[in-house]
C-alpha cells in the first residue's frame, strides 16, 4: 500500500512546478544543441503547437472520462470528423462540383436520415421488426439510388485535381466551432444509442464508430477527396513567403539576430500558438466554471455516486449524454484546428494509437478530472512523444555502438525509432502504479 | 434459373470465406470473454498480444524452413505454432506478474485494469514493431488448395468454379478441436470448472479452497493459445499485418459482446454472427442474381456496402443486438 | 479509501464493454496465514473470545465479544440492527482485523489462520449474500464445495440430496435459477461437501417465506442432531431462539445476554427489547 501513497493534500505548488519544468524543455529545446534538444526555436515551437492542440483533446477527453467517467475509446474518429469542417466550410468551392450533383446528393443524405428517424417511428408504434426492416430496406434503396450517382459526377468532375463537393470559402476560425458541432452531432448518435441500454456499451461504440469516421473520410473521395489527400488549406495566420518579401518583417527578424527564413517561421507558429492558448484558454474557464456551477455540482455528485444521484431523481443518462457530446465538441474543435496547423487533410494519418490511445496515456498522467492537469499531461506526452523517436536512435546508437557491424546492429538501429511506443507504454503503467491519480491530482 | 451455379458462386464467395474467418473471431472472442469473466476488464492489448504471437510464430517458421524442415502440404507454421503460443504465454504471464497482480492483490476496481492494458498495448505493440517491423509478411507454404477452381470446373462441368483453400479447411478444423478441447476443460474438469466459479463469485472461490492465482495463471496460458492460434490462422488464410491485427480488435470484441461477454458459447456464435453479416452485406451479389435470374441485368453490383466498410457490419450488428438483446444472444455477465 | 480508488474512483463502472462488475470479490486473497497454537483446557468445541476490532483501519465494531458453540449443539447470535451480529460471525471467520481475542476451534487456535485456511481447519461458511455460483448448475455448486477434497465425494452428495430432497431434483439446473429458499439450500449443502466440524450460517433466511424459514430450521435441526455443531446469525429472533441450545444477544458489538435460548425467552427485558412484548 505504501507504495502507491501520494501525498493526500498535493502540494499548491506541485502544479506550477511542474509547468516551470515544461516550459524549460521547451526553452532547451529552442536553445539547446546536442544529442537531446535540437536547438531550433521552429521545432520546439512546432512540437507546442501540435501539443497545445493535443491539450484541447485531452480537455474533451477529461470532460468525458474526468466529469462523468466515460470511456471513449473513438477520440480519432471525433478528430477526423472535426478536420473535416475546414475542407468544408474553407476551401474555395469546386467549380461544377454542386452543379453536377450537389442538390441531389443533399437529398440523398436527407432520405438516408429520414429513414432512420422513420424507422424509429415505426419501432415505437408498431414495435414490429419486420416493419422496420421494410422501412430500413426501401430507404437504403431509395438513397444508393439517389447517392451513387450524384457521388459518380462528382468524382468525375476535374478528377484529377478535385473530384470532390469542396467547400464553401468561409472563413477557416469559422470551421472551427463546425467542427465541434460535427463531433458534437455524431457523438450525440452514438451517446443515444450507447447510453442507457440495461448498462452502457460506450467504450466499444466508440471504438466501432471512431473506425467507421476515420474509413468514411478514407474512401469517399467526394467528400474530402479520400487518399488523394486535400492540400493547401486556408489558413487564419500569415504565410512564411510572403513574410519574407516583406522588408518590414526581414529588418524587424534582423534586428533580433535571426535570418528571415528562420524568423518566417517561427512568427507563423507564434502567431498559432497565441491562437490556441486563445482557445485553449477559453475551453479551460469554461470548463472550470462549469464545474463550480450547480450543472458541474452535480455531474460530480452522479459520478460519485450514481445510485444515490438515480434515487434523488436525477437523470444519470441525460447527464452523461450532455457532457459525452460537449465533450466530444472540444475534440472536434481541437480536430478543425489540427487540419488548419497542418494545412493538409489525409485521412491515412488517423492512427487510433496515436490519436486515441496516446490522449488516453495523456489524460492519465495528467491527472483524470483536473483540467491543468489534462493540459500539462497532453504537452509533456506530445513532447516526449515527439523527442523519443529522436532520443530512441541515439540511445540505441551509444548502446549497440561496440557491436560489430552486421544483421542485428542494423536491425536494432532501423528498429529504433519504435522504441517510442515501449517508452509510452511504461510510462503510462508507471504513473498508474507509483502515481494512480496523475502528475497533478484532482482536488 | 442456374440453382446449382448459384449455389456454387455462394459456396465460394461467401460461406467458405465467412466460415473461415468467423472462426478466426471466435477464436480471438474466446480470449476476449475469458479474460473479461475471470479477469474482470476488457483487455485492449489483445490485438497487439495477437500480433506478438504471430510474429513469432513466423518467425520460428522461417527458421524451420531455412533448417530445411516443412510439413509436407501443411504449413510449417503448425510447425512453429507450439513455439509462438509459449512464447506469448510466457509474455502474458509475465505482465500479469508485472502489472496486473499488484491491482488485483489490491481489489483495484476493474477500471484500472483497463488502463493498465492500454499501457501493454503501447509496449506489445512496440515489441511487434521491434521483432517483425510493420509491414505485410506472408508465411504460408504448404498445398495451396484443397480444390482447386480449375480442377472443380473439370469434375462437375459446372460454369461457376469453387476453389477450397487448405487454410480454410484448417482454420475450421483446428477451430473445431480447439473449441471442443475447451469446453471439455470448463465443463468436465476439476480446473476448468474453478475457473468457471471463480467467475461466477469470486469470494465464494476462494472460501471452496480455490487459488484464485492459479485461476487467473490458467486464464492467461489458455487466452494466450487462443489468440495465437487466431492470429496465425488469420495470417495464413490472409497476411499478416501487425495493425490490420490491432485492427481486428473491433469485430473481436463485437463478437464478445454480440454473443454476450463472459460466455465462451456465445463468443462463438458472435464471431461466426459478425464474420457472416460482414462477408454478406459487402459481398457484390451481381453474379450470384444472374445465375438465379438469368434475365435481369443490374445496373449496379448489387453490393450493399464496400469492403472498407466492414468495420461498420460489426458495429451495426453490435447495436442492433444490443438494442434487443441487452445482456448479447447467449445471456453473458453483463448484466 | 486507497489511493487507487481515489484515482479513478467510480469512473467507468457503468460500461459493461469495458468492465465486469458480476461476482467480484472483496476478500484479499493474497493475505498469507501465521502459525497455530493450542487451545485452552476445558474450551467450547469452537469459541471466540474477547473479540475486539473492526474491518481494515476502520473503527472497532466488537468489543470484547464472546461467542461459543458446543459440540453437536446449535447456537445462535441475535440482536437489533447494527449490533454487529454477522460481524461478529465474520471475526471468528476470519474476515476481520482482531485488535484483541481469540479464535480456538477444536484444541487449536486458529487466530492467525485466514479465512481459506479456516475452510481448511474445518469450518463451513455460508455468506448471508452471493452464496452460490449461479451460472453453475447444483450439482456443480457442490462440488466446488468439496473443492479441497481428493477423496471419493460422492456419499457427501448423497448425504446432502438426502438432507434436501427439492434441491437433488434440480441437480442439473443452474443454481441462480432456483427459488430464494433453494438457493439457500444449496449455499448450506455447498458448506457442507467440505465435511466440516462446524457449520457456519449468516442469516440463512434472510429474504425467504415463512413456510420456507420453517423448513430451513427444520434441517438445520436435523444437521446438528447429526452431530454437526451450528453457529448462526439470525434476524427472526423467536424463531432462532426456539432451536438454539445457547444463543447470545449482542448491543453495539457486545455481549448483552448470554443463555440457552429457553432462558433467553423467559428474560423479560430480552423478551421486551427485541422479541416485541
Amino acid at each position: 500500500m505504501s507504495s502507491n501513497r501520494q501525498a493526500a493534500a498535493a502540494s499548491p505548488w506541485r502544479a506550477p512546478i511542474l509547468f516551470a519544468v515544461l516550459a524549460l524543455l521547451f526553452v532547451l529545446e529552442g536553445t539547446v544543441r546536442n544529442g537531446m534538444f535540437s536547438g531550433s526555436w521552429n521545432t520546439s515551437l512546432a512540437i507546442l503547437n501540435m501539443g497545445l492542440i493535443s491539450a484541447i483533446t485531452a480537455l474533451g477527453v477529461n470532460m468525458q472520462w474526468g466529469y462523468a467517467g466515460l470511456f471513449n475509446a473513438g477520440v480519432v474518429g471525433f478528430l477526423a470528423l472535426g478536420g473535416l469542417a475546414p475542407v468544408l466550410v474553407s476551401l474555395p468551392p469546386v467549380e461544377g462540383a454542386w452543379a453536377a450533383g450537389g442538390p441531389r446528393l443533399i437529398l440523398a443524405l436527407l432520405v438516408g436520415l429520414g429513414t432512420l428517424a422513420l424507422a424509429k417511428i415505426a419501432y415505437t408504434r408498431t414495435g414490429r421488426a419486420w416493419t422496420v426492416a421494410l422501412v430500413l430496406l426501401a430507404g437504403f434503396v431509395a438513397y444508393r439510388w439517389l447517392f451513387d450517382p450524384a457521388v459518380t459526377a462528382i468524382e468525375a468532375n476535374n478528377s484529377a485535381r478535385a473530384g470532390n463537393i469542396g467547400g464553401l470559402g468561409l472563413p477557416i476560425l469559422l470551421s472551427w466551432i463546425v467542427g465541434g458541432a460535427f463531433a458534437a452531432a455524431a457523438a450525440w448518435a452514438v451517446g443515444k444509442v450507447a447510453l442507457g441500454l440495461r448498462s452502457d456499451y460506450l467504450a466499444i461504440a466508440t471504438l466501432g464508430i471512431g473506425e467507421i469516421i476515420v474509413a468514411v473520410l478514407r474512401n469517399e473521395n467526394w467528400l474530402a477527396r479520400g487518399v488523394m489527400n486535400v492540400t493547401s488549406i486556408p489558413r487564419p495566420v500569415p504565410y512564411e513567403i510572403d513574410l519574407q518579401q516583406n522588408p518590414a518583417f526581414v529588418d524587424f527578424a534582423a534586428s533580433w539576430g535571426f535570418d528571415a527564413a528562420e524568423a518566417s517561421g517561427i512568427w507563423v507558429k507564434l502567431c498559432y500558438m497565441s491562437l490556441f492558448l486563445v482557445v485553449l484558454l477559453a475551453i479551460i474557464l469554461l470548463a472550470e466554471l462549469a464545474l463550480k456551477s450547480p450543472w458541474g455540482r452535480m455531474m460530480r455528485a452522479i459520478r460519485d455516486n450514481e445510485t444515490a444521484a438515480e434515487a434523488m431523481g436525477k437523470d444519470v443518462t441525460a447527464r452523461h449524454l450532455q457532457i459525452f457530446i460537449l465533450g466530444s465538441a472540444v475534440i472536434g474543435v481541437a480536430g478543425a484546428m489540427m487540419i488548419t496547423l497542418d494545412g493538409l487533410m489525409a485521412p491515412n494519418s488517423y492512427n487510433p494509437l496515436r490519436y486515441t490511445f496516446l490522449i488516453w496515456v495523456m489524460v492519465v498522467v495528467g491527472g483524470s478530472g483536473n483540467n491543468w492537469g489534462a493540459v500539462l499531461g497532453a504537452v509533456l506526452i506530445w513532447f516526449l512523444w515527439i523527442k523519443a523517436e529522436v532520443w530512441g536512435p541515439n540511445l540505441i546508437g551509444a548502446l549497440v555502438g561496440p557491436l560489430p557491424d552486421g544483421d542485428v546492429k542494423s536491425h536494432l538501429l532501423n528498429s529504433a525509432a519504435h522504441m517510442r511506443f515501449i517508452a509510452m507504454g511504461l510510462v503510462l503503467l508507471l504513473v498508474l502504479r507509483f502515481a494512480p491519480r496523475g502528475l497533478v491530482p484532482e482536488r | 434459373m442456374d440453382i446449382l451455379n448459384a449455389l456454387v458462386a455462394f459456396l465460394n464467395f461467401v460461406f467458405i470465406p465467412a466460415a473461415a474467418y468467423g472462426a478466426q473471431l471466435a477464436l480471438g472472442a474466446l480470449g476476449v470473454t475469458l479474460i473479461y469473466g475471470i479477469l474482470r476488464f476488457s483487455n485492449f492489448a489483445h490485438g497487439d498480444t495477437m500480433a506478438f504471437g504471430t510474429a513469432i510464430t513466423i518467425l520460428t517458421t522461417w527458421g524451420l524452413q531455412s533448417l530445411g524442415i516443412s510439413l509436407g502440404v501443411l504449413p510449417t507454421a503448425l510447425l512453429a505454432l507450439p513455439v509462438g503460443i509459449a512464447a506469448t504465454a510466457l509474455l502474458v504471464l509475465g505482465t500479469d506478474r508485472v502489472v496486473y497482480r499488484f491491482y488485483r492483490a489490491q481489489k483495484a476496481a476493474p477500471i484500472i485494469f483497463v488502463m493498465a492494458s492500454v499501457g501493454v498495448m503501447f509496449i506489445m505493440n512496440g515489441l511487434t514493431r521491434l521483432i517483425i517491423g510493420v509491414d505485410d509478411q506472408r508465411f504460408d507454404d504448404g498445398a495451396r488448395f484443397i480444390i482447386n477452381v480449375r480442377d472443380f470446373r473439370e469434375w462437375t462441368g459446372l460454369a461457376e468454379g469453387l476453389a477450397l483453400r487448405s487454410t480454410q479447411v484448417l482454420t475450421l478444423v483446428v477451430t473445431a478441436i480447439v473449441c471442443g478441447a475447451l469446453f471439455w476443460f470448463l465443463n468436465r474438469t476439476k480446473k476448468g470448472k474453478a475457473m468457471r466459479a471463480y467467475s461466477d463469485n469470486e469470494d465464494l472461490a476462494l472460501l471452496s479452497g480455490i487459488d484464485p492465482e492459479r485461476v487467473v495463471r490458467m486464464t492467461w496460458i489458455i487466452a494466450a493459445a487462443l489468440i495465437t492460434i487466431a492470429g496465425v490462422l488469420y495470417g495464413l488464410d490472409k497476411s499478416f499485418r501487425p495493425f490490420n491485427y490491432f485492427q481486428l480488435l473491433l469485430p473481436i470484441f463485437a463478437a464478445a459482446i454480440v454473443g454476450g461477454l463472459g460466455s465462451p458459447l456465445g463468443a462463438i456464435a458472435g464471431g461466426f454472427l459478425v464474420a457472416f453479416s460482414e462477408v454478406a452485406v459487402t459481398y457484390p451479389w451481381v453474379k450470384v442474381a444472374g445465375y438465379l435470374a438469368p434475365g435481369w441485368q443490374p445496373d449496379g453490383l448489387l453490393q450493399l456496402l464496400g469492403t472498407e466498410y466492414k468495420f461498420a457490419v460489426s458495429f451495426v450488428i453490435l447495436i442492433v443486438v444490443l438494442l434487443f438483446r441487452p445482456t448479447g444472444l447467449f445471456r453473458g455477465k453483463s448484466v | 479509501m486507497s489511493d487507487l480508488d481515489a484515482a479513478f474512483g467510480h469512473r467507468g463502472n457503468r460500461d459493461a464493454s469495458l468492465v465486469n462488475m458480476h461476482g467480484r470479490g472483496v476478500i484479499d486473497g493474497t493475505r498469507p496465514s501465521g502459525p497455530t497454537g493450542p487451545g485452552h483446557a476445558g474450551d467450547p468445541f469452537l469459541i471466540g473470545e474477547g473479540m475486539t476490532g473492526g474491518y481494515g483501519k476502520g473503527a472497532d465494531i466488537l468489543h470484547d465479544c464472546t461467542i461459543a458453540v458446543e459440540r453437536g449443539q446449535i447456537a445462535v447470535i441475535v440482536g437489533p440492527n447494527g449490533a454487529g451480529k454477522s460481524t461478529a460471525m465474520k471475526a471468528i471467520f476470519g474476515m476481520l482485523n482482531l485488535r484483541k481475542g481469540s479464535v480456538r476451534l477444536n484444541g487449536r487456535d486458529i487466530t492467525a489462520l485466514n479465512p481459506q485456511d479456516r475452510v481448511k481447519a474445518g469450518m463451513g461458511f455460508v455468506p448471508q449474500v452471493n452464496n452460490i455460483f449461479p451460472s453453475m448448475t447444483v450439482e456443480e455448486n457442490l462440488e466446488m464445495g468439496a473443492f479441497i477434497r481428493s477423496d471419493d465425494i460422492r456419499r457427501t452428495m448423497e448425504q446432502v440430496y438426502d438432507l434436501f430432497p427439492a434441491v437433488a431434483a434440480k441437480r442439473r439446473q443452474a443454481a441462480g435459477e432456483l427459488s430464494g429458499g433453494q438457493r439457500q439450500q444449496v449455499a448450506v449443502g455447498r458448506a457442507l461437501m467440505t465435511q466440516p466440524s462446524v457449520l457456519m450460517l449468516d442469516e440463512p433466511t434472510a429474504g425467504v417465506s415463512p413456510i420456507v424459514m420453517d423448513e430451513l430450521f427444520d434441517r438445520i435441526i436435523a444437521i446438528a442432531r447429526g452431530g454437526l455443531p451450528v453457529l448462526m446469525v439470525e434476524q427472526n429472533a423467536k424463531q432462532a431462539m426456539m432451536i438454539a441450545d445457547k444463543a447470545y444477544v449482542l448491543v453495539q458489538g457486545a455481549n448483552a445476554h448470554t443463555g440457552t435460548g429457553h432462558e433467553l425467552m423467559q428474560n423479560d427485558e430480552v423478551r421486551r427489547t427485541f422479541l416485541g412484548g
